[in-house]
This record gives structure tokens, sequence and C-alpha cells, in this order.
């Protein structure tokens, strides 16, 4: 059995082809073709979607994860340099906030504001209604997240930056401002842009605020017209529209590390 | 009136009239003590150049002149004003301080020209145009006109510290201090470099100089300082410290690098 290691590397490679081809035929010959397209891909369904799942589920999904992680950014920003002040009580705090929303699920971080806040304090609500809770849910979710990407992003800038600003006579918090953190978010943008994927996906738990058909996200919106069709069609209309959130973002990351390396 | 004179170069001059005058200055890292009673003084407009093995403390010196580094103890004069004193405003002396480093340190994601702008109007409040003013003249004292709108990836190691150099002198900082400036560089780079600094020197800049440029330093320097194991153990007029060093340290660290 003298095979040398690359025949037998080749060989595997076509065993592993073949492999491929045989389960795809076997799906395709074992599926009814017909069934499938009715309960999941009915063309009259996909049409009865457009284009108010594009003028609201999207578009709200969209503002949600958006609001979401603009305060999500600002929040982890300021855990992030609290985290690396010298006062030890802020260090405290931050990391007790941190430890909290990473390690609760993000359904529980929205139970809590949701239904749990108007339950606690039924004289109070928070401001902005759906959007309100939600921004606040994802942005502390993904704030607590987005602090340690960012103090590791900050902490990477060399040292001798900090000290060449300094040199100049700019104190340090504008040190921080002008040198620090603007090269911190070119190192972090990558990890970045995947909390803002996450974020997408972790928008759709709003489904549990009992929203006006206005306020609809794609979740939410997808449930809706499942159960009203009888059909799992709308459901996948409502993936299909996740990707297209996603995958560009998935694209620019990918693009973004590939750059970086190469200008290593 | 005393009118007696020593005749010696460097009499430490009255105090209001030094550039950098240190006193009994300690550093600790941690139980480390890696200057042990420094006296140092510079007056204005001298070129004093630093040598000593690595290791020795001379980066450490130079770094708590402009309070990069906080003296464990010891006083630390800058024009007469007490940058060691709790209450001094640590960062409008530093601006009368220009730093060069080592390793350029110049901010990767700025032009060259929004490098020498940045801290000219963040710090100093001057006007976009008066900055920029500031800034070009600055570039061609170092010969790097042609490089206003270049990253700093897109510079050599030579130009990089030249304009390293012009980030600091746009400040107009009334003295400069210089780490190494071209321990970094390669040999054919060095010389561009030490001839912007020679400029300098003949313009009558106030500078302290750490190098391993022993020909700088008998050409171009006033005083030489000879540092190890955190104490200055020789210092005097160049051209004498590098032809007779009298310390025997001294004689072993110039037999090796000369
Ligand atoms: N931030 C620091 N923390 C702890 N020790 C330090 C620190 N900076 C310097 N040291 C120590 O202080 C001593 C003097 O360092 P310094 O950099 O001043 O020497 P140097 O004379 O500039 O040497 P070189 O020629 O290698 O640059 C060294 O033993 C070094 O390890
Ligand atoms: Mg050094």
């Amino acid at each position: 059995m003298a095979l040398s290691k690359r025949k037998r590397a080749a060989y595997l490679r076509y065993a592993q082809y073949a492999l491929i081809v045989l389960v795809v035929a076997v799906i395709a010959f074992a599926a009814d073709w017909a069934s499938l397209r009715d309960s999941f891909f009915k063309p009259d369904l996909v049409r009865e979607q457009f284009p108010d799942i594009l003028k609201t589920a999207l578009k709200n999904t969209i503002i949600y994860t958006a609001c979401g992680f603009v305060f999500g950014l600002l929040l982890g920003l300021v855990l992030a340099l609290m985290r690396l002040s010298s006062i030890g009580p802020w260090r405290w705090l931050s990391t007790a906030i941190i430890e909290l929303f990473r390690g609760l699920p993000a359904l529980v971080v929205f139970l809590a504001l949701g239904p749990g806040f108007s339950r606690a304090f039924p004289d109070y609500e928070i401001p902005g209604g759906g959007l309100g809770v939600a921004t606040l849910a994802l942005g502390l979710v993904g704030g607590a997240y987005m602090a340690e990407t960012i103090r590791a992003g900050i902490q990477a800038v060399p040292k001798g930056q900090m000290e060449a600003a300094r040199s100049l006579g700019m104190s340090h918090s504008r040190a921080m401002i002008s040198i620090v953190i603007p090269q911190a978010f070119r190192i972090i943008l990558p990890p970045l842009t995947n909390e803002l994927i996450l974020l997408t996906k972790d928008s759709s738990l709003i489904y549990i605020l009992g929203l006006s058909l206005d306020e609809y996200d794609l979740t939410k919106w997808g449930r809706e017209g499942m159960n009203s069709a009888a059909n799992l069609t709308p459901i996948i209309v409502v993936g299909l529209c996740y990707l297209l959130i996603t995958v560009p973002l998935s694209i620019v990351v990918r693009r973004m590390e590939a750059k970086s390396e190469r200008a290593r | 009136m005393t009118t007696w004179s020593t005749g010696e170069p460097h009499v430490p001059s009255d105090r209001s009239t030094a550039a950098i005058d240190v006193q009994q200055l300690h550093k600790y890292f941690g139980s480390n003590e890696v200057l042990k009673g420094i006296d140092f003084h510079v007056g204005v407009g001298e070129v004093v150049c630093v040598i000593g093995p690595s290791g020795s403390g001379k980066s450490t010196l130079l770094r708590c002149v402009n309070m990069l580094e906080t003296p464990t103890s010891g006083k630390i004069f800058v024009e007469g004003d007490e940058i060691t004193d709790p209450d001094a405003d640590v960062d409008k002396l530093r601006s009368r301080i220009g730093m060069v480093f080592q390793s350029f340190n110049l901010f990767p994601h700025m032009t060259v020209l929004r490098n020498l702008c940045i801290a000219q109007q963040r710090v100093k409040g001057r006007s976009k145009s008066e900055s920029v003013e500031i800034a070009r003249a600055n570039l061609a004292k170092v010969g790097l006109s042609e490089k206003e709108d270049a990253y700093p990836a897109h510079l050599s190691g030579g130009q990089s510290q030249r304009v390293a150099i012009a980030r600091a002198l746009s400040m107009e900082p009334d003295m400069m201090l210089f780490d190494e400036p071209t321990s970094a560089l390669d040999p054919e780079l060095v010389g561009d470099v030490l001839q912007v600094m020679k400029d300098l020197a003949s313009e009558g800049m106030t500078m302290m100089v750490v190098t391993h440029e022993m020909g700088f330093a008998r050409e171009v320097g006033n005083k030489l300082v000879f540092m190890d194991g955190g104490v200055i153990l020789e210092e005097g007029v160049p051209a004498e410290v590098l032809a007779n060093p009298q310390h025997e340290r001294t004689q072993g660290f110039l037999s090796k690098v000369l």
C-alpha cells in the first residue's frame, strides 16, 4: 500500500465530494417537492407579503437594532473607560454591570424591562414604548459585550500614542478622544459589526412586548402571518429578510478582516 | 561684590535661567531603584547629550523631565517652574517641551499635516489656517514639504522621525528632548535626522539628547553626560570626555562603542 501522501489526500477529497453528491441526490429524490413548496414557499403567499413586510417589519427590525446598537455602543464606551479608570469604584461598578448583562439571556432582559418593569412600577413607563424598551434592552445586552471589545481595542493601541499626545500638551481625556479611541475603533470594527449582526437577531425578542401592528418586527410579523395563513411561507420570507440584513454585514466584516490582514 | 569665576564650563547657573534643573531625583519601579539621586542641569541654548549602557536609566531620566514618568522623590524645574509640584499645570508645562521618541509615535490614522496640526488646534487653540501655516513651515524645515498628505505608514523611518521632529516643533517649544532618535533607523537614514538636529542646535534650541551617536555628541554637544546604574558618573565637554574619560566605567563603555 505505497500510496503517496498527496495521492491519499486526493482520494480522500474525491470520496468527500462523492458523499456530498450522494446526500443531495437522496434528499432530492426522497423529498416531496410539491408538498414542500405548498407548505414553505407558496407563491401567492410570498407575493402577499410584499411590500408591507419591507415597509413595516423590515424597517422596524432595522430601527430597533440600530437604536439598540447606538445606545449599546455609547454604553459600551462608557463602561470600557470605567473599566480602565484608575478609580476603584468605577471599575467595580462597570465590571458588575458587564457581568450582569453578559450573563443574562437577552430574553430575560426583555422580560424584565417590558412586563417586569410595568408590574414593578405601574405608575411609570419606559419612554418610547416598544422602541424604548427595545433600545434599552438591546443596548444593555450589546453594550456589555461591546464594553469588553472596546476595552481590548483601547489596550491594543500602543502606549507610545498616548505618550506622544501627552508630550504635545494634550490632557489625558483629549488624547483619548483625538488619538486613542479613533485608533481603537479601527481595530475593533470587525467584532463590532459581528455584534450588530447578533443584535439584529436578538431584536426578534421584542415579540414578548405585545406590539401594535405598525410596531411589528420581522419575527412577530412572520409568526402572525404563519398563524393566519396556517402555512410556513411567511416565516421563510422573514428568514430571507434577515439574511438581507446580515449577509451584507458579514461580507463587510470579511472585507475589513482581509484588509487588516494585508496591512500587517 | 564677589567677582570670582571658577573657569569651569558648567557652573550651575542661576535656577531661573536654567532650561532644565533636576535636583536629587530618585525613581523607583516597584522596589527597583532606577534613578539614584540625579542632579542635572541644562542651560538655555545648551545641547546636552546623555550616553550610557542599556538599562542605566537614560530614558527614565528624560521621561521624568516632562513627567511621562512620575519621580519618586526630588524636584525638576522647567524654566524655573517646578513641574514636579503637585499643583503644577503639567499639560501646560509639557507644551513648552518637545519630545522625540525612538519609535516616532506618529499618529497613524492622520495625514502628516494633521499630525502636525492636531495639538496646535486642540492645545494651543490655534485656528486651522494658522496651524497649517506653522505646520508647513516646519515640514519645509525638515525637508518633507511634499509629504504633507501622506499617511505615516507610507514614510520611511528617517522621514517618520523628521515628521515627528516637525510635529514637536510646531508647538513652538522652548526645548526639545530626544530619546535615541536614530536608534530605530537604517544606517543610511541616520544622517538626514542628525542634520535636522544639527540645524536645530545651530538655531539655538535647547536640547537634551539620549544618543549612541558619539560623532553628533562631539560635534554638536556642549556637554556630555555619562550615566551608569542610575547615577551620573561623569560629565564634561564632549571632546574631553570622549578623548580622556576619567571614570573606569566610562572608559569601559567608550572602548566598546567607539
Ligand atoms: N515602566 C517600567 N516599569 C518597570 N521597570 C522599568 C520601566 N521602565 C524602565 N524600567 C527599568 O528601568 C531601568 C532603566 O530603564 P531605561 O529605559 O531608563 O534605561 P535606558 O538607559 O534608557 O536603556 P536603553 O539604552 O536600553 O534604552 C531598566 O532596568 C528597566 O528595566
Ligand atoms: Mg532608553
